[in-house]
């Protein structure tokens, strides 16, 4: 399991890489893993949206489950993915660097001390079945 | 080999059933609402049937062999029922005729409505809804109408346990309840601690299966209907399972508000490959008033000299319809001709042989399969697919190599509480045979996923298909015959 | 009754199992409630349930005994005897959902043609394998759209000349959702078309509904509406009776995002109301929004073209409170049936079907204009359906029929307080010459001139 030493992670398995007050953000390897070959994903915020931690940001697909993407931390949009939906399997081979979903100026940096460094996050997986 | 598509089929000028030329004037057609071309097939009408004959002959079905599927009972769908729903006196009715006109079909729906009512211990039955998760719908907006009659309007939290089948959040969801989920304890039962947390002044239901896709019975039943009666809440019974019931417990007896009838898999009426179903509701007293109208009802008393007449009547709260016409009547008849045939006594004998089936395949599979809640069971069971000494194989595997030997594979990852799950449910309509020879199958392959798991991995072999790339499907969506291969 | 055992059978697994009796299987149950008596009357033999059930049968004159005018929703067609001969056979009826393509290749196929023939007749790229009916298709396309502006939109416009059943429907599937329903409350205007829904039309709207043709019968031009529509950022629902489909312009032609429908027409017989058939296609951009299952075509490891259920997570058993829709079981013996029909008519008999279905209409609605007393409520086109102004109360013109061994078509004043004293009548292929002209003799006896 692949767990970046540089990245922020959620319980809901998304991470965030932080460079300035910019957070890069997408979903974990382990997740990837768990859904199992994705078919579809789509990026439902656009450049502009102010969105909150929590919020949905995307959706992916898998033949045998779906799930809802949530932001880590809370900003205004300012990129979005345009190669993750016509290229979904991405997740699956580059979950870190070419299936990042979308970044975001952030509005609170402190959110981000809050969460998972890598070490806490291996622990995590380690309880998630 | 493939079978073509209707679409390779067709001929242009070819044509199946014609029609007779108008006996009456023509009149001026509207020009431009004229519809152009009309991309439909031309075929003649043995291109048809052999087309489709050939189809059903790729199909397994209960009238070819057994389906061990947990929580569906798919037990044989008596060919009586076929004649009996297709008298013309059924089967030609208008829905909206005048009621004087069709009271052989209201004389039936009410005895199918007091028969629901006697099975399951309530005091009201709607037909109305169309399938099991029609009727989940019908109940739940029952439970939320009843809790805004009395302005308890903080009531929207609806409590699942972990096993129950999906259809049940997607149904509170659907209603607008905010769902919860509650773990079930080490005997399959719901966890009476959990239970008590949330059990407050939010709780409007709690949605249980009895016994639980596990095939437990839930032994402190009655104790989970206290509590959230208590809380002030009401208990939705899945009756999915009514198989393992009939006869046995009258859920309405256990303090149950209200459940549904899944009439394809209890009262026998055919799969048919993916519905038509029908999800009757039985409702205890205080909810009567929500039902969804009409009800079939006796509108006018009858004396010596003339018979009751039978008609419709809307319940004073109802929720209102859930489905156009008055429900799947249809399906109502094949039902009504099985419970007529069995009777009262008929019906016990199914659930009791149902749970006889079921407990002996547990027996002889046990030693062989981890069975994680290793007691009594009742209409099924769930076994893991899996052992820590044969690495790699999953349900799915076993599943694959069942069609080998020409067994349809039992319910595959359901529950999601069991990990790699079988989900076994036999039915009473099986005979000791079969089951043997089932269990004697299934103890082979778990030999072979022993010795040589590739025979799991590389099955099954004598289907029409092997495995179906389902990635490929979801990715390269082919949902339609185009409208250009219809042209040629 | 269908229970094989013999009584050795029973006591060997008994012994297998380690009880002793079949009452000790069921020690869980709860001892005060355990094996009630149930109040059902005794077993009996196939012999004497079926003449019970014949009993009950000739207890109902049906449109087999009676010349049949009564539409409203439901239509007596003729069905083809092949249909049946196919539905009836045990590989398609006793087979389950087909989760397991490997033995299901028959159902798969059958679903992913009936999806491709909707698709066709309606104009649409992409089909469901059914749903309820069409009250419940409408009700499901008004979830699709919500979901699909994820709740920003809220208003829904109902056409008024939508099937009353359906807007009950609709309104009972959506309790406590902030879903204002517009456009079919007695304000509404039921003479007029759909002009009179433009100005509910606004950057609020999630849905737009309307019928074709409509409850009335009556068929309209779609296109500008559908545009409006579109301007205003919203989606529009098209519920159709396919039989018309045979001889006008599809929706799917018209802009319509999305097409239900109840399929009852295409070969399903009247049975007082159910099982029918909703039609639900749309567009493919919104395929992943629509609930249903979905039959796709891919191939298998060997090679070979296979079906196979697709883009199942959308659907209850994997999104669970997150999915669209709690649809399982659907009306997949109905859809199969539609199909071989549509199949045995094809594009020659349905352009055939649907034209003697609206001469014979027509000429129905020309006698009945010439009795004294009666007339046509609408100018407008209509296809199969009319609605005729009376001079007595549609109950008491029934009830005369009725002694002429005929059912009469539908009380509107049941639903339309305005429309007292209007009957919708429906001609359809069924009705021969003989029937109609007997049909406006008879209610030219009720005419007060």
């Amino acid at each position: 399991m692949n767990i970046p030493s540089n990245l922020k992670y959620t319980e809901s398995n998304e991470w965030i890489k932080v460079e300035g007050n910019t957070g890069m953000i997408g979903i974990t390897d382990f997740a990837q893993d768990q859904l199992s070959d994705i078919v579809f994903a789509e990026i439902i915020v656009a450049e502009g949206d102010e969105i909150k931690k929590g919020d949905t940001i995307a959706t992916v697909e898998s033949v045998k489950a779906a799930a809802d993407i949530y932001s880590p931390a809370s900003g205004k949009v300012v990129s979005i993915s345009e190669t993750l939906g016509g290229t979904p399997e991405v997740v699956n081979s580059d979950p870190y660097g070419a299936a990042w979903m979308i970044k975001i100026e952030l509005s609170n940096p402190a959110e981000v001390d809050g969460l998972m460094d890598a070490s806490a996050y291996e622990a995590f997986c380690a309880t998630q079945h | 080999m493939a079978e073509p598509l209707l679409c390779d089929l067709s001929a242009p000028g070819r044509q199946g059933v014609r029609f007779p030329e108008p006996d009456v004037p023509l009149s001026s057609l509207p020009t431009e609402l004229l519809r152009q071309e009309l991309p439909m097939p031309e075929l003649s009408e043995m291109d048809v049937v052999r087309h489709f004959t050939r189809l059903s002959q790729l199909n397994y079905s209960i009238d070819t062999g057994y389906y061990p599927l947990g929580s569906c009972t798919m037990k044989y769908n008596p060919k009586v029922n076929e004649e009996t729903a297709r008298l013309p006196g059924f089967a030609w009715a208008h829905p909206l005729q005048p009621i004087e006109t069709v009271q052989g079909i209201l004389v039936l729906m009410h005895q199918m409505q007091e028969w629901l009512k006697e099975i399951g211990g309530f005091a009201g039955v709607t037909l109305q809804p169309a399938a099991g998760a029609h009727g989940e719908l019908t109940g739940v907006l029952i439970i939320r109408a009843y809790h805004q009659s009395r302005n308890d309007t903080k009531r929207d939290k609806i409590l699942i346990p972990d096993s129950a089948h999906g259809t049940n959040p997607a149904t509170s969801a659907m209603s607008g309840m905010r769902v919860v989920e509650l773990k079930s304890d080490s005997r399959g039962n719901v966890d009476l601690q959990a239970l008590k947390a949330e059990c407050d002044d939010t709780l409007a239901g709690l949605m249980l299966t009895n016994p639980n896709t596990l095939g437990l019975f839930d032994e402190n039943v009655e104790e989970v209907v206290r509590l959230v009666h208590e809380a002030g809440g009401l208990v939705y019974g899945d009756g999915a399972n009514m198989n393992a019931l009939l006869g046995v417990v009258r859920p309405g007896d256990l303090g149950i508000d209200v459940l549904h009838y899944n009439l394809h898999k209890t009262f026998s009426t055919p799969h048919g490959g993916g519905g038509p179903g029908a999800g009757p509701v039985g409702v205890c007293s205080k909810l009567v008033d929500f039902l969804p109208g009409p009800l079939v009802d006796v509108i006018e008393e009858g004396d010596d000299e003339m018979p009751p007449l039978y008609g419709f009547i809307d319940p004073p709260k109802s929720i209102g319809r859930v489905k156009s016409f008055h429900g799947h009547f249809g399906m109502i008849v094949r039902a009504y001709t099985y419970m007529l045939m069995n009777g009262g006594n008929g019906l016990r004998k199914v659930a009791e042989f149902a749970v006889l089936n079921a407990n002996y395949l547990l027996a002889r599979l046990r030693d062989t399969y981890h069975v994680p809640y290793d007691r009594i069971c009742m209409h099924e069971f769930v076994m893991e697919g899996r052992w820590d000494d044969a690495p790699g194989v999953q349900a799915l595997d076993i599943s694959k190599r069942l069609m080998d030997y020409k067994f349809h594979p039992p319910t595959n990852y359901f529950p999601l509480i069991v990990h790699e799950a079988l989900m076994i449910e036999p039915t009473e309509t099986e005979n000791k045979e079969t089951l043997d020879a089932f269990a004697d199958v299934l103890i082979k392959i778990a030999e072979e996923a022993h010795n040589e798991p590739q025979l799991l991995k590389e099955a099954p072999h004598i289907t029409p298909v092997g495995r179906v790339d389902e990635v490929k499907a979801a990715k390269d969506l082919a949902l339609c015959c185009g409208v250009a291969a219809l042209e040629k | 009754m269908f229970i094989p055992h013999t009584d050795a059978d029973r006591e060997a697994m008994l012994r297998t199992i380690g009880v002793n009796k079949l009452e000790d299987l069921f020690q869980a149950i709860p001892a005060g409630h355990r094996f009630p008596k149930l109040d059902l009357p005794p077993a009996i033999t196939e012999m004497e349930a079926v003449g019970e059930l014949q009993g009950l049968a000739m207890a109902n004159e049906t449109s087999r005994d009676l010349a049949c005018f009564l539409g409203a929703g439901a239509y007596n067609h003729f069905v083809p005897a092949a249909v049946d001969a196919i539905i009836r056979r045990g590989e398609f009826m006793t087979a389950y959902t087909p989760y397991q393509p490997e033995l299901a290749q028959g159902t798969l196929q059958a679903i992913f043609e009936y999806q491709s023939l909707v698709a066709a007749l309606t104009g649409m790229e992409v089909c469901n394998a059914s749903h309820y009916d069409g009250a419940t298709a409408v009700a499901e396309a008004v979830n699709m759209a919500y979901a699909n502006f994820r709740g920003k939109r809220s208003k829904v416009v109902l056409s008024p000349a939508l099937n009353p059943q359906y807007r009950q429907v609709v309104r009972t599937y959506t309790p406590g959702s902030n879903i204002l329903f517009v456009g079919d409350g007695r304000e509404g205007n039921l003479q007029s078309g759909p002009q009179s829904l433009f100005s509910l039309i606004d950057n609020n709207t999630a849905l737009v509904v309307v019928q074709y043709p409509d409850f009335f019968g009556r068929v309209y031009d779609y296109t500008e509406l559908a545009r409006i529509t579109h301007e205003a950022g919203a989606l529009l629902c098209v519920s159709i009776n396919p039989i018309a489909l045979g001889l006008f312009t599809p929706p799917g032609y018209m802009g319509a995002d999305i097409v239900t429908g109840e399929g009852q027409p295409l070969g399903i017989p009247l049975s007082f109301g159910g099982p029918y058939l909703g039609l639900f296609a749309t567009r493919k951009e919104y395929v992943r929004k629509m609930s249903g299952r979905l039959a796709g075509e891919s191939v298998d490891n060997r090679g070979q073209r296979a079906y196979v259920l697709t883009l199942t997570a959308r659907e209850q058993h994997i999104r669970r409170e997150r999915a669209t829709s709690n649809i399982c079981t659907n009306q997949g013996l109905m859809a199969l049936a539609s199909a071989v029909y549509m199949s045995l008519l094809g594009e020659h008999g349905l352009r055939q079907l649907a034209q003697l279905n609206y001469h014979k209409a027509h000429y129905a609605a020309k006698q009945i204009t010439s009795i004294p007393g009666y007339s046509l409520w609408s100018k407008d086109t209509f296809f199969n359906e009319f609605v005729v102004v009376c001079p007595d109360p549609v109950s008491d013109i029934n009830d005369h029929l009725l002694d002429h061994n005929i059912l009469g078509g539908y009380d509107l004043g049941q639903d339309y307080p305005d429309l007292a004293n209007h009957m919708l009548v429906a001609v359809t292929e069924m009705n021969t010459r003989d029937e109609i002209d007997t049909f406006i003799e008879v209610l030219s006896e009720v005419s007060h001139g």
